[in-house]
């Protein structure tokens, strides 16, 4: 993590957005969180440069920022897709062929899970539990939920998502 | 039995029943004006406490003993954390309760903050639930402009803030403790207790851990009293067990015909919620396994689905507890090392790994399991099994959290339920090899 002079990673609006967080929390180390948010959102990932950065704006070590930003797997340091797919791979899912779903879509969109289709449209993963039992076997694709999905529906819904990724 | 009116889910198929017109047309935000127009802290503590409410999480600890463990006499800042990291693999009710009613969540936490003097709450709420999220948020700004939040609400002197904070999927935190971890912005690792959040909690405060569901339950005791919510239920059978009180939220998933979240009083059995609301188990088969409340909570058989999901039911046929009240049902068609290749795929995924036993054992055992389901599996392997779910979790004394312990249940299940299946997948499997007593060496020694 060698600083730079180049460009800084977080955009004056990233941390007017940042800072907004600081007045709900006696400490600003539990801004930590909101501002991994805030960053994902704008770049889709965290790059290593703008550790350094939130450390300065939190008061704290960017060790300390390192440590909370790896213990959740969420946060990748390479841009993921327009579109960040997790097909539940947990038990109620899996019991109604969710895990055949997500390697229908993977070999569909011609990734493995935890990849990024060549033209950035796309990441699929697996998820835990995404609290759509109801609707199983399911995906979360952003903010959007394909519901009660099979395998033979894996060509149609690599081409949605990759839509899905053409309207942002 | 006569149908059961629901009171949490009341309101979720009005149109627009997120949005406060619809929540106030339906008699709501009288709880709160109720409590803020005469009621102390105490009295509304008393009054919890006299309805033997019982937290929805899993854990099941009394809701009014818990607040009244907050020092009453603390000078403050004294923290709410709203546990909305429903996580737990089958669950969903919290979810349905956040998309389609979160003013009621709302009246239960601004209840409940009113009760313990806390003026900030948090709701941490999962990063898999973005509607939740938002229509919460909405319902925030609602409340804020209408004088529901904020400083001296209704003129009572009564100040509260909610804010959302939201996580970053991963299952540790719904923790209490590694919740407020997580919120403090560190790794979401659970602390060693004592000391309570009660005593110590969110940034050294004074704070209570609530269940969504547990709150939305509140607004409803307020309204219409300790008699109407104890005449659900089961009732204590001694004076150590505080009761099964009260409506419940059960959610019904896996290989039924349709998958629910249904609201019945606490102690309906597994079988009248797959035969009545899930439609049957699918596709005219018969169910083989059935998890009673959440992945932690280990299998019930078939021959157990009778017992009540109350609080004490599922312990009876060794499961580790009621849990979320989750149901998952696994047809005959369901080999049982399935089951526990994906229970110990999750457990050791989501291990947050600060305690050794938990870190490696849900990884061995996980391991182990995947390689007797591959067809290289030994006998000696379930003993190996056998001694990871006995060794690993707060029972054992070994770790700081429980996840251990909701790791360990599905193999000891497993092992005392399905033992002879699992032999025999093993001896069907690798007929050349089951009989091997010892393990074999991790790498193969290199001889040049």
């Amino acid at each position: 993590m060698a600083t730079t002079t180049a460009q800084p990673v977080i955009t004056p609006q990233m941390r007017a957005e940042i800072e907004a967080f600081f007045p709900r929390y006696p400490t600003r180390q539990a801004v930590t969180l909101p501002a991994l948010h805030i960053i994902n959102e704008h770049l889709r990932c965290v790059p290593d440069g703008a550790i350094p950065e939130l450390a300065q704006m939190l008061e704290l070590s960017p060790a300390q920022v390192y440590d909370t930003l790896t213990f959740y797997q969420f946060f990748k340091s390479k841009p993921c897709g327009k579109v960040r797919a997790w097909v539940c791979r947990s038990i109620s899912c899996s019991l109604r062929g969710g895990e055949e779903v997500l390697e229908s879509l993977a070999e569909k969109l011609g990734i493995a899970p935890g990849e990024t289709t060549s033209d950035g449209k796309v990441t699929l993963e697996f998820g835990e539990c995404l609290g759509l039992c109801d609707y199983a076997p399911a995906m979360l694709a952003n903010e959007t939920v394909y519901k009660n999905m099979t395998a033979d529906q894996a060509g149609a819904l690599a081409t949605q998502l990759k839509q899905q990724a053409d309207g942002r | 039995m006569a149908d059961f009116e629901p009171v949490l889910l009341s309101n979720i198929h009005k149109q627009d029943s997120h949005t406060l017109p619809v929540y106030q047309a339906g008699g709501g935000y009288q709880a709160i004006r109720k409590v803020l127009s005469g009621m102390s802290p105490n009295d509304v503590i008393e009054l919890v406490k006299a309805s033997s409410l019982r937290g929805r999480g899993g854990a099941g600890f009394p809701c009014g003993l818990k607040w009244s463990f907050l020092p009453k006499d603390h000078p403050g800042p004294i923290y709410m954390c709203v546990n909305a990291d429903e996580s737990e693999p089958a669950t969903f009710n919290n979810r349905i309760l956040m998309e389609q009613d979160p003013h009621q969540v709302l009246e239960g936490i601004m209840i409940g903050c009113f009760a313990t003097r806390a003026q900030t709450a948090y709701i941490y709420v999962r990063f898999e639930y973005p509607t939740a999220y938002r229509r919460l948020q909405g319902a925030i700004d609602e409340c804020r402009a209408a004088g529901l939040l904020g400083k001296n609400i209704q003129g009572s002197g009564f100040n509260l803030d909610i804010f959302l904070h939201r996580g970053a999927a991963a299952y540790i935190c719904g923790e209490e403790t590694g919740l407020i971890e997580s919120l403090e912005g560190k790794r979401a690792w659970p602390r060693i207790k004592p000391p309570f959040p009660a005593i110590e909690g969110a940034f050294r405060k004074p704070t209570v851990v609530n269940n969504i569901e547990t709150l939305s339950n509140v607004p409803h005791i307020v309204n219409r009293g300790v008699e109407w919510f104890k005449s659900m239920g089961i009732p204590s059978t001694n004076p150590k067990d505080p009761g099964s009180y009260g409506p419940k939220l059960y959610c019904v998933s896996g290989h039924v015909n349709t998958p629910c979240c249904v609201e019945l009083p606490l102690g309906v059995t597994a079988r009248e919620l797959i035969d009545r609301h899930g439609g049957g188990v699918w596709k005219g088969r018969k169910a083989k396994a059935v998890i009673p409340g959440g992945l932690s909570m280990g299998i019930m058989t078939e021959k157990e689905l009778d017992i009540p999901l109350d609080f004490a039911g599922p312990g009876k046929v060794g499961c580790l507890g009621l849990g979320t009240a989750a149901v998952t049902v696994m047809d005959e068609t369901v080999p049982i090392i399935d089951y526990l290749y994906n229970a110990s795929r999750f457990f050791a995924h989501e291990s947050c790994g600060q305690c050794t036993p938990c870190r490696e054992g849900t990884s061995w055992a996980s391991r182990t399991i995947a390689r007797i389901k591959a067809g290289q599996g030994r006998l000696k392997d379930l003993e190996i099994l056998q001694s990871i779910s006995q060794s690993i979790g707060i029972m054992p004394g070994t770790t700081i959290c429980g996840l251990a312990d909701g790791a360990a249940w599905p193999l000891k299940n497993a092992l005392s339920k399905f033992r002879g299946e699992l032999e025999d997948y093993i001896r069907t499997t690798n007929p050349g090899g089951y009989g091997q007593e010892e393990p074999a060496l991790a790498l193969v020694e290199l001889t040049h």
